[in-house]
């Protein structure tokens, strides 16, 4: 299944292995150049951070001066020679609390600023990729699954804005207050900071000891857990044949024991990422006595004195927390450069010529198609149509057949242009498809295809989908003359019905009864029917081959079937095997050539 | 919620052990804090001196200070020193007794402290008296004549006031006077109003000054005596700094082992939620199947079952822990004796009742964010599959607006939550500060009035923060558990539901191979459906024949075949096998005996051969190989590079639709039953294909009884019976002869693909038209 899953709550806190980019530099740097435009509102924001930041770390030791005002003036009570200020108490707090509120408008405005950007950044990369996929070569959306797509438009822009977010702030208040720590701990006693850093490697080094360890049972655990989900998947998908086949119990089996395999890993690497905390709060505890008992040492010795060692131990318990958030923001940026590298990637991919010089005119087309030499393959190293010429007048219908997997949509593809042929030409009404504007050639084409793709929307509005401007009346004659206008009729609410997210709550059948109404509304110059009545039962497929009779009179049509019965009449065969184009002609034709029609044809009835 | 807490049961002795470790990890958060300022407060501001009696004193000072002492004081200070309480008073002053030393023989810590508390008046008294401003001992004693004053000793200290500015002050050794006025008898009262006065301090600055005023006389007594006192306090930093260590061991200890108890617990209860799930998922019959939906069912056992894991090791580790450090920081506050109880539950009440705002604020337009994050999935999906539709009818402007549509709302709302989160960070920091500016406020208050000491007001502001803290928590979780309670329901609601389609009791095996498979008077109607798909379907398929279905999509041919291994029971009638109901047989012994092969072709990860051995694992390579030649399944099989061995990936997407159908029709053939089912597996062949794989089946299964449903007329026109479905009865049951000429529904399906040639009946048709 390609199917992105959202971000589950498969790991622990930020311990699963992070994914990194391929360029990190260039991704960042690609980042940053995205954000320029809002360089001045970013501006803004590392500002208010910084400041933010500097007015909380001040605030602490202004309340402190509280508390030092309260013992002295109790003292001088004691001895009689004065009383506790409150009124200097008073003042204290009052700027203290002058100082949290600044500290914290500062925060707010950093925080509305940095939401701002951020979602309108997402906006526009999610906008311009929606953009980018009408440009882009169908080929591209073939060679690989559109979950990949998906991925990048939600999970990949939402990694990228949440890093954004955070991130940037993040770093800017954990340096800030890092520095601004490690300049007052520096002030008071380099011998002292040594030792309080020293301690940060050996931190690190446990940490990663146990990362190290952890990752193994995490790369497991997302191992047996997609090992899990398939087992879940294909044994749910394949139940009818697990029941028929009395495989119940062995499947439960089989389960348990992945199931268990996942259990061991799954514990394991909670386990292993839970002890990062403890061991980072011992480790700091640690550093705390040692920075303490250093202190005491050289206070002996009377390098140091007693009130310096008290402020440089306040510091040390706060200079682990923005370290620590710091390890945290390079794992966020990390896998925010790898989210941004794959969207970026995707917005520089190649696209598609969408408008030609001196566009031909596609008002005026009759329909006249003609294959002059068309040689094409998909990979340009393997041609698979080598020499194909035909001429195709108005008004003719078109049959493409062939045993399935011969190639037969290549055809339909070549005419829409979404892949352009690699020598020869086609041409439409005598001019080169290339000298058309993509879009406007198009529109001359209607197209009904194997594939029911349809939206979640009402009946009437996927009908309408062929022609926009169509009145409620017109959808509903183009559904009469497809056979479906019974059905509709039938369903709930009828035309106005919803059809949900799969539409699934129509048939298949029906689906494709819904296309065919939509292609008749379009009511184009020239008609494709790619298998397009595949899921429908030959009863009703007769009924709206009838239909569609009337409708194809005077119109050029492409019909791919195969059921051989219902292309019979057909203008022009074409025959296909392994992708080539290998017979031409009438039906009566090639029942005469007595070739690879004629053996597909006569199977049928072979006794 | 019932439900999440439901799952702990199993492992209620790991949750106890969890919950003592807790509590254990709680205790040394708790306690750590008086730890690490020991090392300050005493290990450094006091020298490493943890009590007022020096540990070495000299005999001199030794008799001033029982001096200031009252009766009982003297016997306990001498008690300590190891005498019976005998000494002389003022037998001999300070100065002469510096050559003979006192020794502490006490060292139990508990007494140490009592004799603290006990002692700390004279003690203070007799260290004040040392170095009296000469100032103040004019004040207190005026009377004093200058002369007894000359001979006092004088000393001059350095004091330093609020502006950091250095006096120096001059003093003098008071204390000769009051030995001497004891002496003569006439000090009693005086002495005792001076401890009165004291008293007062004491209470008013708190005990933690005066034992810091104790400790220094301790220091300079020690130091007088000749104590090395960098080495004692050097000694007091290493076992203050190593008591320290192993408190935060414990801590990590009990934090680490609450950790691997709760990643166990958590794990554990993933694991047998999910074995339950999927055991009885594989045991429902298609009604409950479709009733869920199978996307449904695969949500519910993965990503659901995840989540409760996830969230079962949070309450285990942050939930549990939020009350018993809540609990546990209220009994600390209450050990503080201060009454500010009231700031701390009007701060946990105000920040929650932010934070419930704040949430219940944000709260609906999250859940409609989690919609739009949908919809502009959806959307993106729709775009993404529809590329060559979009492209053909020139709609990539209309879906562009579109996905526009989806994305500015998904903006908009991400922006509104996010904003309101924004006011959150700030709001919780400022009201946290709020509190300790308020503590420090009422508490200076208190202190003014002589209620309360300066080192309370520490604690309780640090033991407020922890209570604060853990009620944060609990608001926070409490975002998330609703969440995970609907998880819980939804995995809860598949556990138990109960298959429909079970073994009676009485169930029998099937011990006949008969295969004669009869429909009597047969209707089905889907749970919860209006109308029958099937009515009064009624016929016999015998072996050695081919019983054909056909009929119009919708008319129900696929559920009727469904019926015969009972994926779903009949409403109505029965079918019987060999003339048993087939629900009086036990499905096992049924289904051994049915070769079904579905619409779909549906392949296992695997190989091609373990695949073909689904229904018969001892089935040999040569009847594989058989089975794969009768499927016309040989050609691609032989043409792969690994042959039989060639993996199959998952749902068999490595191979095409028609060779996943032969395969599945050779994994039917091989288990070698007696009734075969086919349901419309041809129509995904082509018609060559199709039709050599019928006389091959023909050949070799001759024996055996074959219901196919079909799609194609040419596929069943050799068929012994044919049934036409229509709207779930029976339109006609015959040959292909019989049928063309009596059932002109099946002569409509037959005209629709064949010409009247080749049908045979052009003149019929014509007389009839």
């Amino acid at each position: 299944m390609a199917e992105p899953r959202r971000r589950g709550h498969g790991g622990g806190p930020g311990m699963a292995p992070v994914e990194k980019a391929k360029d990190f530099k260039g991704s960042v740097k690609k980042i940053v150049k995205y954000i320029g435009r809002y360089k001045f509102a970013v501006l803004i924001v590392m500002i208010c951070a910084a400041a933010s930041t500097v007015f909380s770390v001040v605030g602490p030791k202004i309340l402190g001066g509280a508390t030092t005002e309260l013992a002295s003036g109790l003292m001088k009570k004691i001895q009689g020679t004065g009383a506790i200020d409150m009124d200097a108490i008073a003042n204290i707090l009052v700027i203290v609390i002058a100082i949290y509120i600044v500290s914290a408008v500062f925060m707010f405005i950093q925080g509305w600023l940095m939401t701002g950007i951020t979602q309108k950044i997402c906006y526009r990369l999610r906008r311009e990729i929606s953009e980018k996929i009408n440009r882009m070569p169908l080929k591209y959306f073939e060679s690989r699954t559109y979950g990949e797509v998906l991925s990048r438009i939600t999970n990949d822009v939402d990694t990228l804005g949440m890093g954004l977010n955070q991130s940037v702030t993040q770093i800017i208040t954990s340096v800030c207050s890092v520095i601004g720590i490690l300049i007052m701990m520096l002030s008071i006693s380099p011998l002292m900071t040594l030792i309080a850093i020293v301690i940060l490697p050996v931190s690190a080094f446990l940490l990663s000891f146990v990362a190290k360890i952890s990752q193994k049972h995490f790369r497991d655990q997302q191992k047996y857990l997609g090992e899990i989900n398939g087992i879940v998947e294909e044994s749910y998908g394949g139940h009818l044949i697990i029941k028929a086949y009395n495989k119940e119990d062995e499947t439960v089996e089989d389960f348990e024991k992945t199931n268990k395999k996942l259990y061991d890993s799954a514990w394991k690497s909670q386990f292993l990422s839970g002890m990062m905390m403890p061991i980072t709060m011992f480790v700091g505890n640690l550093g705390y006595a040692a920075v303490a008992l250093s202190g005491g040492l050289l206070a002996i010795q009377g390098v140091i004195t007693v009130g310096d060692i008290q402020a440089f131990i306040q510091y040390v318990k706060n200079f682990t927390q923005p370290i620590q958030q710091m390890s945290q923001v390079i794992n966020q940026v990390q896998s925010m450069a790898a989210a941004a590298e794959r969207v970026f990637e995707f917005l520089e991919e190649e696209e598609e010529v969408q408008i030609v010089d001196n566009p031909v005119d596609v008002n005026t087309i009759k329909g006249d198609v003609e294959f002059d030499h068309v040689k094409f393959g998909y990979n340009e190293n393997k041609i698979i149509i080598n020499d194909f010429s035909a001429k195709v007048k108005q008004g003719q219908r078109i049959a493409i057949v062939g045993p399935t997997g011969a190639g037969k949509t290549t055809m339909v593809k070549l005419l829409m242009r979404f892949y352009d042929v690699n020598g020869g030409a086609i041409r439409l009404d005598g001019h080169d498809l290339r000298d058309f504007n993509r879009r406007e050639l198009r529109d001359a084409f209607g197209m009904v295809l194997q594939d029911t793709w349809l939206f979640n929307g009402t009946i009437m509005e996927n009908i309408r989908y062929g022609r926009l401007d169509a009145t409620d009346e017109e959808v509903k004659a183009a559904a009469k003359a497809a056979h479906a206008d019974r059905f509709i009729r039938t369903l709930p609410e009828g035309y106005k019905m919803v059809l949900n997210e799969d539409a699934s709550n129509v048939s298949q059948g029906q689906k494709q009864l819904l296309t065919i109404a939509r292609a008749i509304l379009a009511d184009n110059p020239i008609l494709i029917l790619d298998e397009a009545t595949s899921s429908v039962d030959t009863r009703t497929e007769s009924r709206i081959q009838r239909a569609m009779n009337n409708l194809m009179k005077g119109r050029t049509s492409f019909i791919i079937a195969h059921r051989l019965s219902t292309i019979k009449d057909a203008d022009m065969i074409l025959v296909m095997r392994d992708g080539d184009i290998v017979e031409q002609g009438t039906h009566d034709e090639l029942l005469a050539q007595n070739g690879f029609y004629a053996e597909l044809y006569n199977s049928q009835f072979e006794e | 919620m019932g439900k999440i807490f439901k799952n702990f049961l199993p492992y209620w002795k790991s949750v106890l052990i969890i919950i003592v470790l807790l509590v254990i990890q709680a205790w040394c958060d708790l306690a750590l804090p008086q730890y690490t300022s020991e090392i300050i407060d005493t290990g450094i501001q006091n020298s490493g001196i943890e009590h007022i009696l020096p540990e070495k004193i000299t005999l001199g000072e030794y008799n001033t200070a029982l001096a200031f002492m009252t009766e009982k004081e003297q016997k306990d200070f001498e008690k300590a020193y190891g005498n019976d309480g005998k000494s002389d008073i003022g037998q001999k002053t300070a100065a002469e007794g510096d050559n003979t030393f006192y020794i502490l023989k006490e060292t139990d810590q508990e007494k140490l402290d009592a004799l603290d508390e006990e002692l700390i008046i004279p003690i203070v008294m007799n260290y004040q008296c040392s170095k009296l401003p000469v100032a103040s001992l004019k004040k207190i004693s005026g009377n004093v004549p200058e002369a007894a004053l000359e001979q006092l000793k004088k000393t001059t200290i350095e004091q330093e006031d609020e502006n950091g500015k250095k006096t120096k002050v001059e003093c003098v050794d008071a204390r000769p006077l009051i030995i001497g006025m004891r002496a003569q008898g006439s000090g009693d009262e005086q002495l005792l109003g001076m401890r009165k006065q004291m008293k007062k301090q004491i209470d008013a600055l708190g005990t933690d000054t005066m034992m810091s005023t104790g400790k220094a006389y301790a220091k300079e007594m020690d130091k007088l005596a000749g104590v090395d006192l960098d080495e004692l306090q050097t000694s007091y930093l290493w076992a203050a700094g190593l008591r320290m260590t192993v408190i935060a061991l414990i801590l990590t200890a009990a934090a680490v082992m609450a950790g691997f108890f709760a990643a166990r617990v958590g794990a554990g209860v993933g694991m047998s939620l999910r074995t339950k799930v999927f055991k009885n998922v594989i045991g429902f019959s298609n009604a409950e199947i479709d009733r869920f939906s199978t996307a449904s069912l695969i949500t519910r056992s993965t990503n659901d079952i995840q989540q409760i894991q996830f969230v079962s090791v949070m309450l285990l580790r942050m939930v549990l822990y939020a009350p018993i450090i809540g609990i546990g920081g209220v009994i600390k506050v209450a050990g503080t004796g201060a009454s500010m109880g009231w700031v701390i539950a009007l701060a946990v009440g105000v920040i929650m009742a932010t934070v419930v705002l704040l949430i219940l604020i944000a709260m609906p337009k999250f859940k409609l964010m989690q919609k739009l994050v949908d919809r502009i999935n959806l959307v993106s999906r729709e775009i993404l599959t529809g590329i060559p539709v979009i492209r053909a009818f020139v709609r990539e402007k209309r879906e562009e607006e579109r996905f526009d549509e989806a994305n500015i709302a998904l903006t908009k709302t991400t922006l509104f939550t996010n904003r309101v989160m924004t006011f959150m960070m700030p709001i919780m920091t400022v009201f946290m500060n709020f509190v300790s500016v308020l503590i420090v406020w009422v508490a200076s208050g208190n202190i003014n009035d002589g209620n309360m000491q300066v080192g309370e007001m520490t604690a309780f502001i640090t033991y407020s923060m922890q209570i604060i803290i853990s009620f944060l928590m609990l608001t926070m979780m409490s975002i998330f558990l609703p969440r995970a309670a609907v998880a819980a329901g939804r995995i809860d609601e598949v556990i138990r539901t109960e298959s429909t389609v079970t073994d009676s009791k009485t169930a029998q095996k099937l011990e006949t191979r008969g295969g004669v498979v009869e429909f009597k008077n047969v209707s089905f109607r889907y749970p919860g459906a209006e109308e029958d798909v099937l009515s009064g379907i009624s016929f016999k398929a015998l072996p050695s024949q081919t019983t054909a279905i056909i009929g119009s999509t919708g008319s129900g041919k696929s559920t009727l075949v469904n019926l015969i291994p009972r994926l779903y029971d009949v409403t109505e009638g029965a079918i019987t096998v060999d003339g048993i109901d087939i629900r009086d047989l036990t499905m096992k012994s049924l289904r051994d005996e049915i070769g079904y092969v579905p619409q779909k072709g549906i392949l296992f990860s695997g190989t091609i051969a373990s695949n073909l051995r689904f229904g018969d694992p001892d089935a040999t390579d040569a009847q594989i190989e058989k089975a794969a030649e009768i499927a016309m399944a040989t050609e691609f099989i032989e043409n792969k590079p690994d042959g039989y061995q060639s993996e199959i990936a998952q749902g068999g997407t490595n191979v095409s639709g028609g060779q996943k159908q032969r395969l599945s029709i050779a994994r039917a053939i091989a288990k070698n039953p007696k009734i075969y089912i086919f349901d419309d597996s041809f129509s995904a062949l082509d018609m060559k294909t199709d039709k050599q794989l019928r006389r091959a089946l023909g050949e070799n299964v001759a024996d055996s009884t074959v219901i196919i449903v079909a799609q194609r007329i040419s596929t069943i026109l050799d068929a012994e019976q044919i049934i036409v479905l229509d709207e779930g009865r029976i339109a006609g049951i015959g040959t292909h002869k019989e049928l063309l000429r009596s059932c002109p529904a099946y002569v409509e399906i037959a005209k629709s693909q064949l010409s009247e040639k080749e049908l045979g009946l052009g003149e019929e048709v014509e007389r009839n038209g």
